[in-house]
């Protein structure tokens, strides 16, 4: 898998602290993602643990899914405000949030584990910004993030904002995620 | 130069380098690896993924997996998820497997690990669970990782990690009877909050700290997480040696670590403890932090005593003290973490009374060993709030949905202000029973 240059699609709108048991609540964990079956049920239940009114913000009670499809949400980026994916180490939240269909998170910043799955299992790639984009933007609303540059236009109002650079796991994210990296960089041996 | 702090030096020592600096990016040797029922399912398919087939995990001595998240149900794929827990055991004939139906089953995972003996000074554990922070009060560096991260290490038997700095928390003073670590935790994560230590490990030093047993040590470590930390670590003395070594089964050398005088922290905060008063965390939040004596009277419809963090043979002892002779007023649920704790509910005794006796005479209800409610688990699970109802509980996430129903409310705090409270049916000072 190589990076895109481009990223572009609706946008779906949370605040902060969005822990692991919002993102997918324990009672759905026991599908097992190896089976790709049971990998897309986890695209069904994205975000079912967000409560109603802090769902689709800034009105809220908007559906991260909508009635053509219960699997993959209408919504490509999801940007949220600080601490996002708190809680639990489940990989089983960034891989909700892919099989339904987000391709990036925007957030102020992430909890640790989050991160490291999102970018390690290569599911997602985890935005920065050093200010609170969540307030800015509307669900909805269509952006275009673009990497090269690290920007993200606001195509529904014309607005451009700066994303953070993706630091010193950029390598990771462009090789596609911690199996393909180490293969690159020699830690692994490539599979035949 | 100055010196590396614990965390630190226990890191570079697993990268064979002589010293890391925080920020630094490093591989090191895994010592241990743990995954369980929920985990241990997508771990097996990345490993087989990218491996092979036939491949083989990197040393069969060093993988441990415990079953412990949803074990009592009937759920179908649940129990299914067990099976492939023990199809991957025989296929890589695993020696430290603790299987559902078998004497060898433990519950809660990180328990089960200090009691079984696989948390060892010095050592570098990892867990595909967020509370493997848990074994930092051991002396070792303990994180939580994901599936992909597991699935490698299973076949390499390394990881790559960034060096956190070191934030360190000193308790002077000694914890009066009313007081316990889930006091000194959700003070601290109230204090610096649910973000406050994000990438970074949380150090616990002080005579406050160094009186506690491993049991409450364990606590305060495994709560790290809440603050959104890395890692929990406290460095080794002769509690820990001998909690260590008489379960030490398996004979394991492991060489003790201690950071280093002039360790650079990266922020400090002193606590006294008699100046600490009982502690509880407000939904939906483990950082919500109110003292107990601000929210005296508030109604309650359940009491839930469990969990790695709260279902100890030191939470129950506790909560014992205040239940014995008394009758509760709310649902009240019992669930020790592991069936060793389950055995010492039977055998140890309170007023010539066993631990159960008193729990069963005071109209509470005793569960299995396992994780049971503490993240909610399938819907006929032991404890579960399948309403929205308000419950308080000893475990460590009250986040919506956690326990169960999203519109449910939980308050975090110690077995002795939830056994105070389960006694009178609304949220009670502990320090009420100890006139
Ligand atoms: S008892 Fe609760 S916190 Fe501990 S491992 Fe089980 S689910 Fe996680």
């Amino acid at each position: 898998m190589s990076l895109p240059e481009i990223i572009r699609g609706k946008v779906y709108i949370l605040g902060d602290n969005v822990d692991t048991d919002q993102i997918i609540p324990a009672q759905y964990l026991t599908y097992n993602p190896a089976i790709p079956e049971e990998y897309r049920q986890f695209g069904k239940y994205a975000l079912i643990g967000v409560p109603g009114a802090q769902g689709g913000l800034p009105k809220g009670h908007i559906p991260f899914h909508d009635a053509t499809d219960d699997f993959v949400s209408p919504y490509t980026i999801l940007i949220g405000g600080k601490n996002f994916g708190c809680g639990s180490s489940r990989e089983h939240a960034p891989i909700a949030l892919n099989a339904a269909g987000i391709k990036a998170v925007i957030a102020e910043f992430y909890a640790r584990i989050f991160f490291r799955n999102a970018v390690n299992g290569g599911y997602l790639i985890p935005f920065e910004t050093p200010f609170r984009l969540c307030d800015k933007v509307c669900t909805g609303d269509m952006l275009r993030i673009e990497l090269a540059s690290s920007t993200v236009v606001n195509e529904t109002t014309g607005e451009v904002f700066h994303l953070r650079p993706l630091g010193d796991v950029a390598p990771i994210i462009e090789a596609g995620g911690l199996f393909p990296y180490a293969e690159k960089t020699g830690m692994l041996s490539p599979k035949s | 130069m100055a010196g590396m702090t614990l965390t630190e030096k226990i890191l570079a020592k697993h990268a064979q380098r002589d010293r890391v600096a925080p920020g630094e990016n490093i591989w090191v040797d895994v010592d241990v690896l743990m995954t369980h029922d929920v985990c241990g399912p997508g771990t097996i398919g990345v490993f087989h993924k990218q491996f092979g087939k036939n491949a083989k995990v990197w040393d069969r001595d060093k993988v441990v997996i415990i079953p412990d998240h949803y074990i009592f149900t009937a759920d179908a794929m649940a129990n299914r998820n067990v099976d492939v827990l023990r199809a991957f055991v025989k296929e890589q004939n695993l020696p430290h497997f603790y299987d559902v139906g078998t004497d060898r089953y433990k519950g809660v995972c990180h328990i089960a690990l200090a009691e079984e003996g696989h948390t060892r000074p010095g050592e570098v554990l990892l867990g595909t669970d967020s509370h493997t922070c848990n074994a930092g009060a051991f002396g070792e560096f303990a994180t939580g990782i994901g599936n992909t991260d597991a699935g490698f290490v299973m076949g390499t038997g390394k990881l790559w990690l960034k060096t956190p700095p070191t934030m360190r928390f000193v308790f002077h003073g000694e914890l009066p009877p009313w007081l316990m670590a889930k006091d000194m935790i959700l003070s601290v994560i109230g204090d610096i909050g649910c973000d406050g230590a994000t990438y970074k490990a949380m150090e616990f030093d002080g005579p406050g700290v160094y009186s506690l047993n491993m049991e409450e040590r364990m606590t305060l470590c495994n709560m790290v997480i809440e603050a959104g930390g890395k890692n929990g670590v406290i460095a080794p003395d002769q509690v820990t040696l001998d909690y260590v070594n008489a379960r030490n089964k398996l004979g394991k050398k492991y060489e003790v670590v201690k950071g280093d005088p002039d360790a650079t922290f990266e922020f400090e905060k002193v606590y006294d403890l008699a100046k600490l008063k009982p502690v509880i965390a407000k939904p939906h939040s483990p950082d919500n932090k109110a003292f107990v004596d601000e929210l005296v009277g508030m109604r309650l419809d359940r009491a839930y005593i469990g969990s790695c963090t709260g279902g100890k043979i030191t939470d129950f002892r506790a909560a014992a003290k205040i239940l014995n002779g008394n009758t509760v007023k709310i649902d009240t649920f019992i669930v020790p973490a592991t069936t060793e704790i389950a055995k010492n509910l039977k055998t140890e005794t309170l007023d010539g009374k066993t631990l159960e006796q008193v729990f069963l005479n005071a109209g509470a209800k005793i569960g299995e060993a396992s994780c049971a409610a503490c993240l909610g688990g399938p819907a006929d699970t032991f404890g579960r709030l399948n309403s929205a109802i308000r419950c308080i509980s000893t475990t460590n996430r009250n986040f919506p949905g956690r326990m169960g129903n999203k519109e449910a409310e939980v308050f975090l705090a110690s077995p002795l202000t939830v056994a105070a409270s389960a006694l009178n049916g609304f949220i009670t000072d502990p320090r009420e029973y100890f006139a």
